[in-house]
């Protein structure tokens, strides 16, 4: 098993294909919208493939380290130019493949008109033992 | 094995040992092993008297843990290790465990999860799961706060209003493990309301009990919010609602007044009303002033503009509202929403989708959306006409 993030962005990331504005839907749009990201998410801990699942607030801030005593150098909330992250879920799945699969279907969550977004979903998998290497060592 | 009765027993049998001598955190760390014990034990064989077998077994496991010290030490506990004769002490010592655990030295993260561990007897896991984080993390977290109220006295009286504080941030916390946290916090409150005389702490508990008797229509099935002028008043818990005026009455009728009593006077006059538009507005604006004497908190001062919008009509909300910070939480939405009334669905539509985009919790934004989304079809209709 290996463990993707699935990123969604707020923007940075190129133009859904449906792309209309949120408060442009109809409410109804919104709450099938909404069933369809909490189903999918129920599917998969059905599957045991669910690890975490989390929406982030728009607001964020860059922080560094300025020196010995001295506080935090902050910068933000961001720019429009600059990347938003809304959200991400942690899967865990037997292959890349099944990943790519996931992430599509998350992808062709409702948008406005009832039709699929066609967002653009950010893939990384997690560092960790890679599937071939845990397979060995128990043989 | 009665759960519920082991958990009302762990805080005073833990006192009690507090109150002996033994440090806090080994304390704790004995009660536990009890308690384990007991859940072993008391299937084949129950005591008699619960709460006695638990401070002799407590006890003793205290000791076995600070035996291994020095000779000096073994020599005391040989006189120390006799069974305490007969039941256990009347006298409850579980009030100065809530002050301990909500000493203003710990964060208030830690001194609610301490609040929940000695005081609540809940498990490390069960505390984790309803706050979201890892076991290891909440571990951490609760072993660093026996520390550090580790050497405070266990005689020092106690501030109430920490300790109030203290519970309503648990009633607060929305997530859930296996625990309820809101029906845990109105628990450890009633207790506290059983031994301390006060006011305050009765207008929490009234508080908090009419707060919960709404929680069921709070929410749709699909888990989206329901505001309180939609939401199905006969699905409101009327047991818990009338409890939590018949407090409130008592506390108020010793006028000494405070901000929990004067919260719990607002939420009872929504509890009251059989409709949303039965409300009696006038009343809750003059609860609201009251509150804003007490407190001068702007978020006080925010409600009570929605308050007014709907007394005197959503002009004089604004006016209310014109006169406070506009980066506080929530004021866009009320701007937003007195528009509405107001008849200006542009503006409202507008304000809605940036209060949306400045929400911080994930219900909220998906109900301003929402708002934002009715208010355009509506508008989007009116322009094709």
């Amino acid at each position: 098993m290996a463990k993707y993030l699935l990123l969604k962005h707020y923007r940075g990331a190129p133009a859904a294909v449906n792309d209309v504005p949120m408060d442009q839907w109809t409410p109804e749009e919104i709450s099938a919208h909404v069933r369809y990201m909490n189903d999918f998410a129920a599917r998969l801990e059905k599957t045991g493939e669910f690890v975490d699942s989390q929406a982030l607030a728009p607001e964020g801030t860059f922080v560094r380290y300025d020196g010995e005593g001295r506080p935090p150098v902050t910068d933000g909330p961001f720019a429009e130019t600059k990347d938003l992250i809304a959200g991400w879920m942690v899967i865990d799945v037997d292959s890349y493949e099944r990943a790519v699969e996931l992430a599509g279907e998350l992808s062709a969550a409702p948008g406005a008109g009832g039709k699929p977004i066609h967002e653009w979903l950010e893939l990384r998998p997690f560092y960790g033992i890679s599937p071939s290497n845990s397979e060995c060592s128990f043989k | 094995m009665n759960e519920v009765l082991l958990r009302s027993l762990t805080p005073s049998v833990l006192a009690i040992l507090v109150r002996r001598g033994a440090d806090f955190a080994a304390a704790e760390d004995a009660v536990q092993e009890a308690l384990v014990e007991a859940v072993r034990v008391w299937p084949a064989d129950p005591p008699r008297d619960a709460k006695g077998w638990l401070v002799t077994v407590a006890w003793r496991k205290f000791l076995d843990a600070t035996r291994a010290d020095t000779a000096r030490r073994r020599r005391e506990v040989v006189v120390d290790e006799e069974p305490v004769p007969g039941p256990a002490p009347a006298v409850d010592d579980t009030l100065q465990l809530y002050f301990l655990c909500a000493h203003p030295s710990l964060t208030p993260s830690s001194a609610v999860a301490l609040t929940l561990r000695a005081v609540g007897g809940l498990t490390t896991r069960q505390i984790a799961q309803a706050y979201l984080v890892p076991e290891a993390t909440m571990a951490q977290r609760i072993s660093r706060a026996k520390r550090t109220v580790s050497g405070v006295r266990f005689d020092q009286p106690g501030d109430v209003a920490t300790v109030l504080r203290v519970l309503y941030l648990v009633f607060n916390e929305g997530y859930s493990g296996d625990v309820d946290l809101a029906a845990e916090a109105i628990r450890l409150t009633r207790q506290l309301a059983a031994q301390v005389d006060h006011p305050e702490v009765a207008g929490l508990l009234a508080l908090m009990l009419l707060h919960h008797a709404r929680r069921t229509a709070r929410t749709a099935p699909d888990g989206s919010l329901v505001p309180l002028a939609e939401q199905d008043r006969g699905r409101w818990d009327t047991r818990s609602i009338a409890e939590g005026v018949a407090i409130l009455q008592v506390a108020l009728a010793r006028d000494r007044l405070g901000e929990f009593q004067a919260q719990a006077a607002i939420a009872a006059l929504h509890a009251d009303a059989p409709t949303a538009e039965e409300t009696d507005w006038v009343q809750i604006v003059e609860w609201y002033d009251e509150l804003a004497r007490l407190t001068d908190s702007p978020v006080v001062r925010l409600n009570r503009a929605v308050a007014v919008g709907e007394a005197d009509g959503p002009r004089a909300g604004l006016a209310a509202l014109a006169a406070l910070d506009d980066s506080l939480p929530r004021h866009t939405a009320v701007a937003a929403y007195l528009h509405e009334r107001d008849g200006d669905l542009t503006a409202a539509a507008l304000l809605y989708a940036e209060a949306a985009h400045k929400a911080t919790d994930l219900a909220e934004r998906d109900h301003l959306t929402r708002q934002a989304a009715r208010l355009n079809t509506r508008l989007n209709a009116h322009r094709r006409r």
